[in-house]
């Protein structure tokens, strides 16, 4: 079962709010579903290579030539708040 | 004209027996008369589509492109350039792209026309529709069910007429299983054919963009206009030459494997039944099957609830409340910001594998759970490699049970994952899949799933259009029927 | 560059480093930013000092569905980087997503390299004023894409602390950036400083960045730790947004000074991001990483492994313009010029191609190296242009080089026609054609002169002749006067003893 403060964490690191009850249910399960996804430790997987791309492709590359741009109204189109062309946010420090 | 596919809404504006305008309308008309019970439609372009339409109707036919004026409705994931877009989550209520998907520019390019976007488990995390923010879909063959997942609107709708065709994606089987589930037509390309640009991504090393049809000649034609190799999306390869018609019905010289493993105790007795059926079928048409074995493919669910998820939980990172979609109000600084938005924002299945994301990547974790399943991925694409050594094509029931009840597994989020048993391999491995209508348990559809080797695009439809014919089904629900 | 790894130690020279009973320990991160023409992963130009998100796309803003593609010329001007470096270039080499959250990143990653960077294992060899040589070890090179860019509002300071709100600029978002790791073998601010300086000369020459600190396209980030000699590691803390050299250095010795007041004070070093104010010279500990970051580093899904081939290697190293220290011990060897000339010339590029061009064409290397390092830079400098924007051309500098050469012009008459050339973009001959500027070097001429003027001077002549060896300059003054200072001095000097030895 994983624990409270590890919940609490992985919430951190995800941006995630949660009441407390809403807690304790995303723990069982993660719990539950963490454990489910463990079965993997049942297989022999020494010395295979992941895989991270099912087809394999190398070196695509693009052309160092320049492309259009949006407008900056365009830009900040769907900013939920804008300011002199730029995106708002609130008080980070 | 309910049961009409799209080759015959080309074939009618073609003629000249029915207008573009008549022909958008006949739509319009089924979405508004049965959306109220299936749900289908998250947006409906009443006005955009009547005004591509008209200019359709004022373009003389012998100057049209061959498939200029048909309608077709697009999975809310795709982003269409001013078009509202939200994929069914409220974190992007109001969000309006600013520019087109790379396959959403070729459909308008080849003069198709948007009938609207349609609805979807939220960024496409369920196999049920129900974790949609907006609306429940419901089953076109009996409304207390549901469509399948994720792409659930997109079966829907064309199950019940309310388009011709539409596009889905597919991630672990989000096209396949719904299709299966709706009895029309879905299929997953192999990974690479179909561009990613424009796509809102769930899991990049999963996802691919695809066709629900009413049969296997539609899904071949609109694959065929959705796929290429793209400069936009470096994960794109296209398919190795364009596509023709399927016209094969004699399927003697192929070999069909039967995986065993997706025929056990999950699999309901009457899907084994129709799934028989097609075996029958294959027969009767010339093909051989035989059983085989693929053992890592069962630990494939639990590959993919490590890899989606991870790769979910940074795709869904930029939605931030900072340059689009929903920002909470009155929050006290940035973080709080943050963390209020993206509670709001996502609903719980989006937030539960998030937070199985950022676990298994997360310091300490990694190599015990994504780097292991990573390499269950190299293991299951290992056994199709070696299994389609000795067959063409492997089949199996896209589902191991027919449309479950509204609610029965939103309580128990490994039940519903269970939906996905036998899709997601196909993924994890990046082949081409397809699913057709195998007949009805019960009164509900039972899909057929075929696999093929990558890049088998144009055989792996051969296959299927010669089960297809050789089954002869055409059942449709009484839904799509009534008041014609 | 052989890219093998060179041993090398701790910088010995130039002081050991220590502070009384301490050794300092720095090593920097450098961050170049690329002047290709686009980004990393988009195709919007690169710019400086635009309208805010103006070269801004759906991909460098981190819309849904938008999807990375490398630029090719930013992996070349990373494999340049490497190579001159001498670094060993991965065969096999892909890009990581680096997650975190701040509103600069708009996809809430950063795309970087992990644990396959482009290269490895490199060194670069530091010169320090005394002229001792020690390497600096370069961990690795890795290629990523900037952030966009943050202005705090509503404070007073403008800084991040105090401010109201922020505004976000994504235009910077998504430049290629190479990131630079060195080893922690700089024991001294002053190496640091030297590594620095000498790796921004390395890149200019390379032409893949401006390199400029205060516009940003260099930065510097300092990792310092102090310890008693012999014992482990001490805990290191990083000074950020450095923007200039200088401030590097200082903001170094304050944080020096710091940890090792702190620490003779029985305190520990915490882990932590600190800023130097150059204003008022003091370091300030900002928040230390309470969780340290946990970036969940993963392979990018949406791009493919470069895979680098010896061809390829070979074409971007046949590329390489000839680099500083070579460039140098060519220019001493070939040239036989000086070591300081040498390394002035060998360290700008342009510079040293256009003295290359002189030295060609007039065949004398020494005096084109004085008057490119003299005269001409000197020119340079108070016009504030560099030479490309030179108003003389190489072939015109050796011009009037032939003409010093031959002696129509003394050194000094060339100086002046060197400033008329300036002025007016003509060349030497024309302008002493026009002004009858031009050395009496006509041996006859001169003798009739200097005859007359002896003649006229029967007591200083006698002086001379009884020893008097003073006496001679008087005579020079007159020949010069008369001349009107053209005469070739060296000339004059023969004629005259000639003449007055009788």
């Amino acid at each position: 079962m994983i624990s409270r403060e590890e919940v609490e964490h992985i919430a951190r690191l995800s941006r995630l709010r949660f009441e407390e009850e809403e807690l304790e249910r995303f723990r069982h399960d993660l719990s539950a579903i963490l454990d489910y996804v463990n079965t993997l430790g049942e297989l022999d997987l020494e010395g295979l290579k992941p895989t991270a791309h099912a087809v394999d492709l190398k070196n695509v590359l693009r052309a160092d030539e320049p492309g259009v741009c949006l407008s900056q109204a365009a830009a900040v189109a769907n900013g939920p708040a804008v300011e002199a062309g730029q995106f708002v946010v609130p008080r980070i420090g | 004209m309910f049961s009409l596919t799209a080759r015959a809404c080309r074939d009618l504006l073609g003629s000249g027996e029915v207008s573009s305008t008549e022909l958008v309308e006949l739509y319009l008309d089924q979405v508004e008369r049965v959306d109220d019970r299936v749900g289908s439609f998250l947006l409906v372009d009443r006005d955009g589509a009547l005004a591509q339409a008209a200019a359709v109707d004022a373009t003389p036919r012998d100057e049209r492109l061959p498939w200029e004026g048909v309608p077709i409705a697009l999975k809310d994931l795709l982003c269409v350039e001013g078009m509202e877009t939200t994929c069914a989550s409220r974190i992007l209520k109001g969000y309006r792209p600013p520019y087109d998907a790379t396959v959403v520019a070729k459909l308008r390019a080849a003069g198709l026309i948007f009938l609207g976007k349609l609805n979807m488990d939220e960024f496409a995390m369920g196999s049920s529709t129900e974790n949609s923010s907006v609306q429940l879909t419901r089953n076109p063959w009996d409304l207390e069910r549901v469509p399948g997942g994720s792409s659930g609107g997109s079966a829907a709708c064309v199950a019940a007429a309310q388009a011709p065709w539409s596009l889905g994606s597919d991630t672990g089987g989000s096209i396949r299983q719904p299709a299966s589930l709706c009895g029309v037509v879905g299929m997953k390309p192999t990974y690479g054919v179909v561009s990613r640009y424009g796509l809102i991504a769930f899991a990049s090393s999963l996802d691919q963009i695809g066709p629900l049809t009413r049969d296997v000649r539609d899904a071949a034609a609109l694959l065929d206009l959705i796929a290429g190799n793209d400069l936009m999306d470096s994960t794109s390869v296209g398919l190795p030459a364009p596509l023709v018609m399927p016209t094969r019905t004699d399927l003697t010289g192929l070999r069909f494997g039967v995986i065993r493993e997706f025929l056990g105790e999950a699999c309901e007795p009457g899907v084994r039944e129709v799934f028989d059926g097609a075996v029958a079928a294959i027969h009767a048409a010339g093909g051989m099957c035989e059983e085989l074995q693929l053992p890592s493919v069962e630990k494939g669910l639990a590959a993919y609830y490590i890899i989606a998820p991870a790769e979910a939980s940074s795709n869904l990172a930029r939605f931030d409340g900072v340059r689009f979609g929903h920002r909470s109000e009155g929050a006290v600084d940035l973080i709080d910001m943050y963390n209020r938005t993206r509670s709001e924002g996502f609903g719980e299945e989006v937030k539960r594998r998030i937070m199985i994301g950022t676990y298994v990547l997360s310091s300490g974790y990694y190599d015990a759970y994504y780097t292991q399943a990573q390499k269950t991925r190299t293991l299951i694409a290992d056994d199709f490699r070696r299994a389609f050594g000795r067959v063409d094509y492997l089949i199996s029931p896209t589902s191991p049970t027919v449309a479950f009840g509204i609610g029965e597994r939103t309580q128990d989020p490994l039940a519903m994952y269970l939906s996905d048993l036998c899709t997601i391999p196909a993924n994890l491995a990046g082949l081409p899949a397809i699913s057709i209508p195998a007949g009805l348990s019960h009164g509900l559809p039972v899909g057929l799933q075929i696999i093929g080797p990558h890049f088998s695009e144009q055989g792996l439809l051969e296959a299927a259009y010669a089960v297809e014919q050789r089954l002869g089904l055409s059942a449709l629900p009484s839904i799509a029927e009534a008041g014609r | 560059m052989s890219g093998e790894t060179r041993p090398h130690s701790p910088a010995p020279g130039g002081g050991d480093g220590t502070s009384g009973e301490w050794e300092v320990v720095i090593g920097l991160e450098i961050h170049v930013q690329l002047s290709t023409n686009t980004k990393m992963f988009c195709s919007c130009p690169v710019t400086f000092g635009e309208e805010p998100n103006t070269h801004t796309c759906p991909v460098c803003l981190g819309h849904p569905g938008t999807l990375p593609v490398a630029n090719e010329r930013a992996v070349e001007y990373a494999t340049r980087i490497a190579l001159a470096l001498g670094c060993r270039i991965a065969d096999h080499t892909i890009f990581h997503r680096k997650n975190y959250f701040y509103p600069d990143l708009p996809k809430a990653y950063q795309i970087s390299q992990y644990d396959l960077p482009l290269g490895v294992g490199g060194h670069l060899d530091v010169e320090l004023d005394d002229g001792s040589v020690f390497p600096v070890g370069v961990t690795r090179v890795h290629m990523e894409e900037d952030a966009g860019k943050l202005v705090h509002a509503g404070g007073a300071t403008g800084r991040i602390h105090g401010a109201d709100y922020s505004l976000v600029d994504f235009n910077r978002g998504g430049t290629p950036l190479v990131e630079v790791v060195s080893e922690p073998d700089m024991r001294t601010p002053e190496q640091a400083r030297a590594y620095l300086t000498q790796l921004k000369g390395l890149l200019e020459h390379l032409g893949v960045s401006d390199v400029n600190m205060e516009e940003g396209s260099l930065r510097c980030d300092a990792n310092v730790s102090v310890r008693r000699p012999g014992a482990p590691l001490g805990v290191k803390t990083e000074l950020k947004n450095m923007n200039s050299f200088r401030y590097v250095q200082r903001g170094l010795e304050a944080e020096i000074e710091r940890q090792i007041a702190a620490l003779e004070d029985g305190e520990r070093i915490v882990q932590a991001t600190v800023h130097f104010d150059p204003v008022t010279g003091s370091i300030t500990t900002l928040r230390s990483k309470e969780e340290a970051h946990d970036y969940r580093y993963f392979p990018e899904p949406d791009l493919v492994p470069i895979e680098i081939d010896e061809a390829y290697v070979e074409r971007v190293r046949a590329s390489l313009p000839e680099l500083p220290a070579a460039r140098r011990r060519r220019f001493v060897a070939d040239y036989g010029l000086q070591a300081g000339d040498a390394g002035i010339l060998a360290a700008n590029r342009p510079l040293g191609d256009y003295f290359e061009r002189v030295a060609e064409l007039s065949g004398d290397a020494r005096l084109s190296a004085n008057w490119v390092t003299g005269d001409l830079s000197a020119h340079l400098n108070s016009a504030g242009v560099g030479v490309e924007e030179s108003a003389v051309a190489p072939e015109a500098l050796a011009g009037l080089l032939a003409l010093l050469g031959d002696g129509t012009l003394s050194s000094r008459l060339a100086k002046e026609v060197f400033q008329v050339m300036l002025e007016t973009g003509r060349e030497a001959e024309a302008i002493v054609r026009e002004r009858g500027v031009g050395q009496i070097s006509d041996a006859g001429e001169l003798e009739e002169i200097i005859a007359a003027i002896v003649e006229a001077n029967p007591g200083p002549t006698e002086e001379f002749r009884q020893g008097r060896e003073k006496v001679l300059s008087f005579f020079v003054g007159q020949v010069m006067k008369q001349t009107k200072g053209q005469a070739n001095p060296q000339l004059v000097n023969e004629l005259l003893r000639k003449h007055l030895a009788g």
